[in-house]
């Protein structure tokens, strides 16, 4: 909430003009009403050799909370603890980002009708931020100002003294220096990559975002090194910001209600993953293989339990041998997304009754899935704590039943193979175990002993030698024996009596 | 049932009370003015008028296949629901009435036919008197009445199981119709019962077990009465000495005895069928030789006259031989009887050559207990609700008999092994041990939950939607997992100078409940935790059903609050050497304790939140108060009048000060298990019993014996003071004791009624506690300034009622979950109170209330 701008003179062209290019007086202190809080400009100097102007935006949180917002019910403002205790009225957030404009939008526009020859021309300027939100660190911050003409100094904050071993804080204290610079492209820098470092959590953003990063970044930002960071960070602030409103809050509660952070307990979709990424090779012959097992194994119904954001399901529609798919997962977020990607609102209806999404839990039985050809779980088991485990087992295999069953796993032989992986390291924050192919295969086969299936094992990916591959795949099929299990209530009596106990 | 006769006057047409009653007649015969004459009107559903509603006019014969799509839709739902239902429409053709016939067997229910007779020119003079039937043509009725004479003969032969037929007018007019109770229905009786499992001739073990409830001659001196769940003959000793006992009872009233397999295929045999004479019916043929032929008379009689299950008791109790799903009961159809004598096999044989029956039990989540035999079993176990009562005294196991409404076990060893058994006994209820999860349908989606203290709570989908993510995903196995706890309300807000909470308003308001002695609680500064603490392994395999751990330590999400479970063990551990040393396995006489804590320090779990949250707003704000001072100095060094603003930054610096020094009070730093503090405040439950109501002062007594016996250092105590809400003095000691504690920098205070569940004069639940937070505390929830006199004026604008209400709903559901964990009810029951307080604390309330 707080930055300084100061710039040096020369009798002849004196430090003070700077009032002139802000349009704010350096003997006054000067207060505006923003929609956030009241924003102060005052110099702390002001001579001909040097003078500085802050800016200092006074947050009123509790009426920051206020706003916006429908009520919750009881007249309860309808959000999340996150937003009450929260930086905004400390650190140099996008509010002071849009103070910056609302309150030197002329100096901006580069724009001084008393000075209009010095709008035009570089001048001496350090710019101090104390308190700078930066996700992506230090280094981060250098990226984005230093090709931009800026000598940068970016020092972490500590989170707290009194316990080092907590670390760095996401703030840092930055000083930018530079000769090179208009006041009105430092300003425009400001506009931009303040928001673009700070956290991507906020509620209050306006609607014409992409206009406004178009002027801001006129000049700079189409031949910025990494324009392609600040245009999809600047501007997806503004989907999370859609997404919080729109998205139920039910698990944020239930995070708050355990002092958990939200991020902790919603990651069965992986944040970044919405946008359309190209997948990588293991997944594609992941996928592959399956479709080429259950091909073989000649099923037409088929559930994808765990089906996440549906790439599978999405697969599967595009062969009609599939006459029925079923997405099912725990997760309301990854539904959501995969109905998106399925574009299940705008699909024809013949389309649409080959396939079902809802939400389902492998923790219980379910008699919905019940009756199926086939079952898929690729890179599900290792979502669940051990000890839960056999449920998932039940579950399937003893109570839905599909006569084919693919389970997919990590070989964690595999992982030296990997070279982003630190050793020791699971594949995924939410894997809670990853199996040797020798674990899986005993719990494969323990499982197809008890339910009554036969189970052989494939390997998917490049088989290597020494490690095996990088996902382990076992396909079950149940045994024609047991195939006859379905509830028969028309024998007759006498048959029945014959082998009553 | 024969076509009833003619009487001369006012002919008496019996209706059972659960039936599918179809009217049969041509248009303008009088149905709807006989249905209407007979029956209430939500009983009947006519065809016209479900013409009209899919297609606005009642007479749009084009209508008449969607009509009769939503007449059966409405006579299935009421079916389903057990509700008689009159179908008024011509079921003049034999099509019509078969898919009525088939929607009766669909529903279980009998299909009963009332045949309207009436000439054809009174129907027609009668259409004709309608504006809306005025045009039908002549021929219309004549097929009617064609086709409705074609059908009289053969109505019985179509399943009808009764049939009246009204000839005329007269005959019409004059007729009464009484409704008759199913054969099945004895919920008028209340016993008390004793029910008896499968017998098969062993009568001098049946003398034995008889003699032991206390019934002298077949008869009990308290009014007792003997139900017999069947299979009273076969395989052993004197299968004639137990039909000739059962039946005196049954005929003296002193006993009710539904058929069993073995009755049902002897009485075949009796009749001259045909039948083979294994399983123990060859020994039954030739104990009965010996017998009277006016015996084997009577014998074939009783079995004859045989109803397969009962519903007893208010419908709170079912008996039947093979169990029963609770769609079937009180329901009569074929299906229904085969269920009841045989079961639901899967059409599997096991290795023995026994066929595999389908595990219907553990889908039974009917509220009446099914109490039944046919499958012997080592031990009677109540599963969902039901109990197989075969224990195999024919095998050499035992005779038991189940007291109810008592839920009382009762048995005697058998003699000897009479029969050797096809397989060896062993129990087929499934319970836990293999992991066999609980049904998404107990949990998912818009639910109510019935509960003993708050009636019916229901719960939304949406929360049910997030409650099963988070149970799903992060939980312990439900079989640990038997309470979470409820959320609390704060105190009604201050309006004392600086304060925003006061205990003074809690203590006002339980003053108002008329609650006059209250306990004040230390709260404490960590985490929610729920201890699950067995005695040991054995007990938890026992009691919960698992192999492994001891007992559980959860979030109040149910997570475990250690990724290491050898951590969680060590503390269980701990606590269960405490409890051993401080005597309480043996006082409380349990094998486990549930108990509610506090486990600290805060930091400890939520070190994520402390950092990305707490820290960083204590990071950034000390960051930025230097330079901002500094600047500010500066402009009024240089005589720029600032000094407003500077003042008001200095004090922004401060609260931010004080924030930081508010969070960091929750922090300290651990290893391994040093430093970790577990502070239990409540004994919520023990084997059989709820420790919810136990008064606190006796709660904290239990408490600080467990603390003062542990060595470890791990348990903590919890410091409180009790107060008379009437007594001025002792208010103001209680703020006092709050304002010393909370200046010290304590977390504040709970105040609960000292009486634990208590109600209002008007008879509602009050709150189970109430929290008062200090006031340094509530700027790590309200954030730094929230104490500036403007900030605290809008901030006093809050609304608690529904933070109020979802705190008693949750309570509710909490005390249901422990009064249903010590009724011993089954899992899906708990689970279903415990899943609902998860879902509950998904609803959108102030979070920082």
């Amino acid at each position: 909430m707080f930055l300084t701008i100061t710039t040096t003179g020369t009798p002849e062209r004196p430090a003070t003009d700077l009032g002139y290019l802000l349009h704010k007086h350096p003997e006054k202190s000067q207060a505006f009403s923003t929609s956030y809080g009241k924003a102060h400009v005052l110099y702390p100097e002001a001579d001909a050799e040097r003078c500085a102007a802050a800016l200092l935006l006074e947050v009123d949180a509790v009426a920051l909370v206020r706003r916006g917002k429908g009520k919750g019910r009881g007249g309860a403002p309808d959000a999340a603890l996150a937003q009450y205790v929260n930086d905004r009225p400390y650190a140099a957030s996008s509010l002071l980002a849009v103070a910056l404009s609302a309150v030197f939008s002329s100096a901006m526009r580069g724009v001084c009708n008393a000075r209009p020859e010095r709008a035009a021309q570089p001048l001496p300027l350090r710019i101090e931020v104390p308190a700078l939100p930066a996700r992506g660190g230090p280094e981060l911050v250098r990226r984005l100002f230093e090709p931009l003409g800026w000598a940068v100094t970016a020092e972490p904050v500590p989170l707290d003294v009194r316990f080092p071993e907590w670390g760095d804080s996401r703030y840092v204290r930055l000083v930018l220096e530079s000769e090179a610079l208009t006041l009105a492209e430092a300003l425009r820098h400001l506009y931009v990559l303040l928001p673009v470092l700070d956290d991507a959590k906020h509620y209050w953003v306006s609607s014409d975002e992409v206009d406004k990063l178009l002027r801001a970044g006129e000049g700079w930002l189409p031949d910025h090194p990494e324009q392609k960071l600040i245009t999809s960070r600047y501007l997806s602030r503004r989907w999370s910001l859609t997404r919080e409103a729109m998205e139920r809050l039910e698990l944020v509660r239930l995070a708050e209600a355990d002092d958990s952070e939200v991020e902790d307990i919603d990651n069965a979709v992986e944040a970044e993953s919405e946008v359309e990424e190209k997948p990588t090779p293991l997944a594609v012959q992941r996928r592959d293989a399956i479709i080429a097992a259950l091909k073989a194994s000649g099923a037409a119904r088929v559930l994808d339990l765990g089906c996440g954001q549906g790439q599978l399901v999405q697969a599967l529609l595009k062969d009609p041998a599939f006459t029925e798919i079923v997405g099912v997962d725990v997760s309301m977020r990854a539904l959501t997304i995969a109905g998106r990607r399925l574009k299940l609102d705008r699909m024809g209806e013949r389309q649409a009754s080959r396939v079902k999404l809802f939400q389902g839990s492998l923790a219980y039985t379910d008699n919905r899935l019940k009756g199926y050809d086939a079952a898929v779980l690729s890179e599900v088991i290792e979502h669940l704590d051990l000890p839960r485990l056999p449920a998932l087992e039940y579950a399937v295999f003893g109570s839905a039943r599909p006569r084919t069953v693919l389970v997919t796993t990590p070989n964690v032989e595999y992982n030296v193979r990997w070279e982003s992986l630190p050793a020791g390291h699971v594949r995924h924050g939410d894997h809670r175990f990853e199996w040797t192919r020798d674990e899986f295969r005993a719990w494969a086969t323990a499982v197809a002993e008890r339910h009554g299936y036969g189970v052989q094992f494939v390997p998917v990916g490049p088989d290597d030698p020494e490690v095996g591959p990088p996902t382990q795949m076992a396909i079950f099929e149940m045994n024609t024996a047991d195939m006859n299990t379905g509830t028969q209530n028309n024998l007759n009596d006498e048959k029945k009596e014959a082998k009553a106990a | 049932m024969s076509e009833t006769t003619q009487a001369p006057q006012g002919r008496v047409l019996p209706v059972t009370d659960l039936s599918l009653v179809v009217l049969v007649g041509a248009s303008g015969s009088g149905k709807s003015t006989f249905a209407r004459r007979h029956f209430k009107p939500t009983e009947v559903i006519s065809s016209d008028f479900c013409r009209g509603l899919v297609s606005d006019d009642e007479n749009d014969q084009s209508a008449t296949r969607d009509a009769f799509d939503v007449l059966h839709y409405i006579a299935g739902k009421r079916l389903a629901a057990g509700r008689c239902t009159v179908v008024d429409a011509t079921s003049v053709q034999q099509d019509a009435r078969r898919q009525l016939i088939d929607l009766a067997k669909r529903y279980d229910v009998l299909p009963i036919a009332i045949v309207l007779d009436v000439p054809e020119e009174v129907c027609a003079e009668r259409n004709a008197a309608r504006t809306d039937r005025a045009d039908m043509p002549r021929r219309v009725i004549q097929r009617h009445i064609r086709e409705l004479r074609r059908s009289v003969r053969q109505l019985e032969r179509e399943g009808f199981r009764k049939v009246h037929v009204l000839r005329g007018v007269e005959d019409v007019e004059n007729a009464t119709v009484v409704t008759e109770k199913r054969f099945n229905d004895l919920t008028h009786l209340t016993g008390p019962f004793d029910i008896v499992g499968d017998i098969h001739g062993c009568a001098s073990e049946l003398e034995t077990l008889l003699g032991k409830l206390g019934y002298v001659d077949g008869a009990h001196p308290d009014g007792r009465t003997a139900v017999f769940v069947g299979d009273l003959v076969d395989r052993g000793p004197d299968s004639p000495g137990v039909l000739r006992r059962v039946m005196s009872m049954v005929k003296s009233g002193n006993a009710l005895c539904v058929p069993g397999n073995h009755e049902n295929k002897y009485g075949r045999y009796l009749k001259g069928r045909k039948v083979q004479h294994t399983h123990g019916l060859a020994e039954t043929i030739e104990q009965m030789e010996g017998e009277s032929e006016e015996f084997r008379a009577e014998v074939r009689e009783f079995i004859d006259g045989l109803v397969s299950h009962y519903v007893l008791d208010g419908g709170r109790l079912v008996v039947c031989h093979a169990g029963l799903p609770e769609k079937y009961h009180g329901r009569t159809s074929g299906r229904v009887r085969s269920h009841a004598l045989y079961g639901d096999t899967t059409g599997e044989t096991d290795e023995f050559g026994l066929p595999v029956r389908y595990p219907w039990a553990e889908d039974y989540r009917g509220r009446a207990a099914v109490v039944y035999g046919h499958t012997p079993v080592p031990e009677a176990t109540w599963l969902n609700n039901t109990i197989c009562l075969d224990t195999g005294a024919v095998f050499g196991g035992k005779l038991t008999a189940l007291r109810w409404p008592e839920r009382e076990l009762v048995d005697v060893p058998a003699e000897k092994v009479w029969y050797e058994p096809a397989r060896p006994l062993r129990s087929e209820a499934p319970g836990g041990h293999d992991g066999r999860p609980l049904d998404l349908a107990d949990v998912h989606g818009r639910r109510v939950v019935e509960t003993r203290h708050q009636g019916r709570v229901s719960i939304r989908e949406e929360n049910a939607a997030a409650a099963l993510e988070v149970m799903s995903r992060f939980a312990v196995d439900p079989r640990l997992l038997p309470y979470l706890p409820p959320t609390m309300a704060p105190t009604a807000t201050s309006h004392i100078e600086g304060y925003l909470e006061h205990p003074a308003e809690a203590f006002a308001q339980y003053a108002q409940d008329g609650v006059e002695r209250v306990v004040c609680e230390e709260k404490h500064m960590g985490s929610r935790a729920v201890a699950l603490v067995c005695r040991d392994a054995e007990a938890a395999r026992k009691r919960f059903g698992v192999d492994g751990p001891t007992g559980s330590l959860n979030t109040r999400t149910g997570r475990p609050f250690f990724d290491d479970e050898s951590v969680t063990e060590t503390i269980l551990e701990r606590v269960r050497a405490a409890a051993g040393e401080a005597g309480l396995w043996d006082d409380l006489e349990t094998d486990w304790l549930l108990l509610d804590a506090e486990l600290m320090p805060w930091s400890l779990k939520a070190s994520g939140l402390l950092r990305s949250q707490y820290a960083a707003v204590g990071a950034a704000s000390g960051a930025a108060f230097p330079g901002a001072l500094a600047a500010l100095e500066g402009a009024a060094a240089r005589g720029v009048d600032v000094s407003d603003l500077l003042a008001r930054q200095r004090e922004r610096a401060s609260d931010a000060a004080a924030f930081t020094e508010a969070y960091r009070r929750y922090c300290w730093t651990t290893d391994g298990l040093d430093g970790v503090r577990l502070a239990p405040f409540q004994i919520l439950a023990v084997q059989g019993r709820s420790l919810a109501a136990l008064p606190h002062d006796e709660q904290l007594a239990l408490l600080d014996r467990l603390v003062e016996h542990d060595g470890s250092g791990l348990l903590q105590t919890t410091r409180r003071l009790y107060v008379d809400t009437g007594d001025p003095e002792s208010v103001r000691a209680g703020v006092d004791w709050w304002l010393e504690m909370t200046g010290r920098g304590g977390e504040g205070m709970v105040v609960k009624p000292l009486g634990a569940v208590v109600r209002s004069g008007e008879g509602r639940l009050v709150q189970p506690g109430i929290k008062c937070r200090g006031r340094e505390y509530l700027r790590i929830i309200y954030g730094p300034e929230y104490t500036r006199p403007d900030n605290l004026d809008r901030l006093r604008k809050r609304f608690l009622n529904h933070k109020r209400s979802l705190a008693i709903r949750e309570y509710a559901l909490g005390l249901e979950a422990l009064d249903r964990l010590a009724e011993g009810e089954p899992l899906w029951r708990v689970h279903e109170a415990v899943f609902g307080v998860l879902a509950l604390e998904s609803e959108p309330v102030d979070p920082r209330l």
